[in-house]
């Protein structure tokens, strides 16, 4: 491998992710739009509100500190560079050798504290209230993904997303039920981390439902921009590190040319696509669950994960 | 046989599924979303079934998996859903245990039938093994349920997964006769009728089918102990 490549594939996969990710939301809401049978508005139309919400001027409360100017940046920044270590059309990229997962997990939760600190920053009571909400949603969902990130590194000797992704690809771990225990686990975990629908709906503003958009109340103009980017490439985020783990076909090698990674663009593009409809077909066919059974969810992936790593530490350990 | 080769891989696959829908069963609050958990095991045991019989080349297991098809993804579940439309459940499936706790104590139960297996079979093969291991969660599970569960319908499903379970062990096992496999399925038609009748009785007696309520008639408190 040489530096060239992968200094390359590496930032047309950073920019890549970050064009990518309002236009995968606006192409969720208007699939989930036309399931319900409206007319739905342009997938294009989060980068429109992203350029109007720039141009705003921002207003903030009274008595918001630095917290509340700082944090977006910081998540933003902690969520693209989780974003730049997830491999999405080619592996051997520059920062390959750095893709852990235990990192990508730990990006993720320092954007989440972020959020939250802005949330309370203010101290108002919704904020608040969305706040305690996602770190309670969190303490379950952060074990159940490092869980399933140990199944993978029993399977495959290391936690490094790129080795893990190459090894899956070449089909030498075969069907196992710890995959499948671990791809169940990973998908509640990631409809909670992403505000999707059993857990949170992203499209509502009724009070006593709301956990993500309650934390953004108070941000606007530029704040709010860099919150729904963040948000949006977080969903990017999960659905490629879904398509690496579990559908792994098609990725370019380390050492593929253009030609290759014109074919692992366009398989990328066909896991989020179909990864897109299945979010939307599943959104539309299932009901918002009450707060309070949201843990009760979340355990059953903790402990789905939980039996997935025991399942293979036990018949590795004695066979 | 290995991992990465397809026979294989499918029956670990299928065995999963099953000891999921264990899992699903012990999460599951509504009678009729308990009913279609144990159908789609029924299904999905027939399924890994048929594959087993297709992998070992043995035509006894194609019927094995007709009748656990016909019998527990079809007929149970249509009775058991004309007994709850019957008698009023569709709402209530109260557990005694509460979910988290009995999913807790479900994985442990599979790392305790895993530890069991595993060391007692190491003349076998890799497929037998886990199979085998799967399966005793299964029957584990299923035991698991009928403690953990008030309703006695409840109680008759777990009762039915536990069959399932050893219906699973057995045919990832070679050379099941089919006369056992006959009178196994009639056994449980005839547990599955007993069943029936019992909940029709205790209906009759007590205009309900909390077991808990049996426990005054045995001499104890209330809350002392499960049936």
């Amino acid at each position: 491998m040489t530096l060239l490549p992968a200094i390359l594939s590496q930032l047309l996969h950073l920019a890549l992710m970050l064009a990518a990710a309002p236009l995968l939301v606006g192409v969720v809401r208007w699939l989930k739009a036309r399931l319900m049978g409206r007319q739905g508005p342009n997938p294009l139309q989060p980068w429109r509100d992203l350029r109007k919400l720039v141009r705003k001027q921002p207003l903030l409360a009274e008595n918001a500190s630095v917290v509340s100017l700082a944090a977006p940046y910081a998540a933003l920044g902690a969520t693209a560079a989780a974003a730049a270590l997830v491999p999405g059309f080619a592996h051997g990229m520059l920062l390959a050798p750095m893709a852990d997962l235990i990192l990508v997990a730990g990006l993720l939760a320092l954007a989440r504290f972020a959020l939250a600190l802005a949330a309370m920053d203010v101290g108002t009571a919704f904020g608040d209230l969305g706040a305690a909400r996602e770190m309670s949603f969190a303490a379950f969902a952060e074990p159940a993904f490092v869980l399933a990130v140990l199944a993978f590194a029993i399977l495959a000797g290391t936690t490094n997303l790129d080795a893990i992704g190459t090894l899956l690809q070449e089909g030498m771990v075969g069907l196992r039920v710890t995959l499948g225990l671990a791809l169940l686990a990973l998908l509640a975990v990631a409809l909670a981390e992403n505000g999707r629908l059993p857990v949170d709906n992203p499209a509502t503003h009724l009070e006593l439902t709301m956990v993500h958009e309650a934390m953004l109340l108070e941000s606007s103009g530029r704040q709010l921009a860099l919150w729904e980017m963040q948000g949006a490439l977080r969903l990017t985020l999960w659905l490629t590190l879904l398509a690496a783990l579990f559908f792994p076909f098609g990725t370019a090698g380390a050492d593929a040319g253009p030609l290759g990674w014109l074919l692992g663009l366009l398989a990328w593009a066909i896991k989020l696509g179909v990864l897109a409809v299945a979010l939307a077909v599943f959104e539309s066919a299932i009901a918002k669950m009450r707060v309070f059974r949201v843990p009760e969810f979340l355990g059953a992936a903790l402990l789905l994960a939980l039996l997935g790593a025991v399942f293979l530490f036990l018949s590795t350990g004695l066979a | 046989m290995g991992f990465g080769q397809l026979p294989y891989d499918v029956a670990h696959l299928l065995g999963g599924a099953v000891l999921l829908l264990s899992f699903v069963l012990l999460y599951q609050r509504r009678m009729a979303a308990v009913i279609n958990a144990f159908a789609t095991q029924g299904a999905l045991l027939a399924l890994a079934v048929a594959w087993q019989g297709w992998a070992q080349g043995a035509p006894g297991l194609y019927v094995t998996a007709l009748v656990a098809a016909a019998a527990k993804a079809v007929l149970i579940p249509l009775a058991l859903r004309a007994l709850v439309r019957r008698f009023g459940l569709h709402r209530s499936a109260e557990p005694a245990l509460g979910i988290g706790a009995g999913l807790i104590a479900g994985v442990a139960l599979v790392a305790l039938a895993i530890l069991v297996v595993l060391p007692a079979t190491t003349g076998a093969g890799a497929l037998a093994r886990e199979d085998l291991a799967m399966a005793l969660s299964v029957v584990l599970l299923g035991m698991l349920m009928m403690i953990t569960r008030r309703q006695a319908i409840s109680q008759v499903i777990g009762l039915l997964s536990l069959e399932n379970g050893l219906v699973l062990a057995a045919a990832g096992v070679r050379g099941l006769p089919l006369v056992v496999e006959l009178s196994t399925a009639a056994l449980v038609l005839v547990l599955a009728g007993v069943a029936g009748f019992f909940a029709f009785h205790l209906r009759a007696r007590f205009e309900s089918l909390d077991l808990s309520l049996l426990h005054r008639h045995r001499g104890e408190r209330a809350e002392a102990e499960q049936p």
